[in-house]
């Protein structure tokens, strides 16, 4: 092997990456038909059935159209998928044939604002109950229980309750957002180190200023920790939540290609699934890094 | 009438185990006059930041209270502030924000001009010029005590509250900001109430020492007239006829208490009846030595 370890790590990444695809390739290629020692009634009887078929020359081979659903498609299989996909990224078909980009538009919008609020909610009140140890020692047992709960498990009931399903599925983000950020910020506003309360006392600064130049920025390292779990766990509900409600975007993109028996769109939908991830998930990040501090 | 004054001041607190209180220190009455500077010196946990906490008013006292310039501490405010142990510089704010933020709130009619100039004066008072843009975690810790000074003086308190304000620093670091302190105070005469366990820091800096016996139930039972002219610098005061006198003195109360203050304390009839007041200048320590070393 010519890699060396004190190169750059991206050329041993392309390098798996290459080993995959091909071992990928490898495992799903499927041999050429092969029709030594069937008799004619059997090819007959496989033509009938579509697994073959005869071609102008009158030799046979695999039914393409049967192919799609043998097996696992291979890396090429996927590539052909994907490039159809991405030119058609910007037309919509019908109702539920939107180009991907729209599909990866409403899911983000769906996910960002579902996190938005829950975050916004869990910060507020993970702050009362931070700075009210009574309080929090009082609701901590219901925080606990219901932390827990896969967001999913809400979703009848919130269907049930909201009768539209566009807010359930943000409604289900929300749930799966709102409990860790929830919980830590009010340990990290609770664990606050007193002699910056104490100073802010003494400077006799008002509500609004102790609030947001003291406990805010004080708690923001522990709040941001709490809002990256939060984060990864609104983003793994999202997804079940549009297979579930049938509502446009990658997760449900995903269902609906499983539907069509398409598994290259399946594999398709499932990289997309990735790609966005890693995007919100770098853009949160970057946010992240704005506000924590060293001690 | 007295500045400050700590009128039969008690503190308990519930005990661990449940059953009734636990006396931290009762019956202190100190009185501290206008830009002086007193310290109290004691072994740790007799409870001397918990007085220091309750002046500060980030404590309340069980019994008794303080009195600042004929008015009743009720809690914290800008006219007390505390230069803490642990700094409590806030992390996420820079050397000039940390100072600002306290500067603003003392003069909030200001405009930022006033504020910028006040805080630069503060800044270049400690020698941190060409730090005012660092985060406290890129300063080393007498630097980081520097800007808890800047802080408390810019505010221009009418009592600054000393929390072992050393005691975290390096001990020939120690030594340049006793100094720095010394002319601080000498520049603007501030009223001091400090907390410590350096005997030599108190020396350095006090006029008067007051020593506080070992807790539960500690209580102050000298108090030391710091006989020593200023101004006062670490390389002459320890040729002053006195120094070494104070200095034993207090060495051989704080030796004496090492040991939970039990027996110190039960031979003392004097410690009962208040505070004894000792000055190396009047004879009438000589009195007190016959009877403390029976």
């Amino acid at each position: 092997m010519g890699i060396k370890s004190t190169q750059h790590p991206f050329f041993i990444s392309i390098f798996f990456l290459g080993i995959f695809l091909f071992a990928w390739h490898v495992a799903t290629i499927s041999p050429p038909f092969d029709p030594t020692g069937k008799t004619d009634e059997e090819l007959l009887v496989m033509e009938f059935n579509g697994d073959i078929m005869q071609t102008d020359d009158g030799q046979y081979v695999w039914n393409p159209e049967k192919e799609k659903v043998k097996g696992v498609p291979g890396p090429m299989t996927v590539m052909e998928k994907a490039w159809v996909e991405l030119n058609e990224a910007f037309v919509i078909k019908g109702t539920n044939d939107h180009g991907i980009a729209f599909l990866v538009g409403y899911t983000v919008s769906r996910f960002s604002v579902g996190f938005l609020t829950a975050s916004v909610v869990a910060i507020l009140v993970g702050i009362i109950l931070g700075l009210n140890q009574m309080l929090f020692r009082a609701l901590n047992p219901f925080i606990q229980i219901l932390k827990p709960i896969s967001p999913l498990a809400w979703m009848p009931l919130l269907l049930y309750t909201v009768k539209d399903p566009k807010w359930t599925a943000i409604l289900v983000v929300f749930m799966a957002a709102v409990w860790p950020t929830l919980a830590t910020t009010a340990f990290g506003v609770n664990s606050l180190r007193k002699e910056y309360l104490q100073v802010a006392d003494i400077l006799q600064l008002s509500w609004f200023k102790r609030l947001y130049k003291v406990i805010l920025p004080g708690a923001a390292p522990t709040i941001v920790n709490g809002l990256r779990i939060s984060f990864g766990s609104a983003l793994v509900a999202v997804v079940p939540a549009e297979m579930l409600l049938g509502e446009l975007g990658v997760g449900y993109l995903s269902w609906i290609e499983w539907n069509n028996l398409d598994i290259a769109g399946v594999i398709f939908a499932i990289l997309v699934v990735g790609t966005v991830g890693v995007v919100l998930d770098s853009g949160f990040n970057k946010l992240a890094g704005l506000v924590t501090y060293r001690e | 009438m007295s500045f400050l004054s700590i009128d039969h001041m008690s503190k308990y607190f519930p005990s661990h185990s449940g059953d009734g209180d636990v006396c931290i220190f009762e019956d202190v009455t100190v009185k501290v006059h206008k830009g002086e500077f007193v310290t109290v010196i004691g072994h740790s946990g007799c409870g001397k930041s918990t007085l220091l906490n309750i002046i500060a008013g980030l404590e309340t006292p069980t019994e008794g209270g303080a009195i600042l310039n004929g008015q009743e501490v009720t809690g914290p405010g800008l006219d007390r502030m505390v230069v803490f142990q642990n700094f409590a510089l806030m992390p996420w704010m820079t050397v000039y924000q940390n100072i600002a933020l306290a500067v603003r709130s003392a003069y909030p009619t200001w405009s930022s001009q006033e504020i910028k100039a006040h805080v630069q004066k503060y800044i270049t008072l400690v020698g941190l010029q060409g730090a005012e843009t660092k985060k406290p975690t890129a300063l080393s810790g007498g630097m980081k005590q520097r800007v808890g000074l800047a802080r408390a003086f810019s505010i221009e308190p009418k009592v600054l509250l000393l929390d072992e304000p050393f005691a975290q620093i390096d001990a020939l670091t120690r030594g340049v900001i006793q100094e720095e302190l010394v002319q601080m105070w000498n520049a603007t005469r501030n009223t001091v109430f400090m907390v410590t366990h350096d005997v030599d820091e108190a020396i350095l800096l006090s006029d008067r020492i007051m020593l506080m016996t070992n807790g539960p139930s500690a209580r102050i039972a000298e108090i030391v007239d710091v006989t020593i002219p200023r101004p006062r610098s670490r390389e002459t005061i320890i040729e002053d006829e006195h120094y070494y006198k104070i200095r034993n003195h207090i060495i051989h109360f704080l030796v004496r208490h090492a040991s939970h203050g039990q027996e110190g304390e039960s031979g003392d009839a004097a410690e009962r009846s208040g505070p004894v007041e000792i000055n190396f200048r009047d004879q009438a320590t000589k009195e007190y030595e016959t009877t403390a070393s029976h």
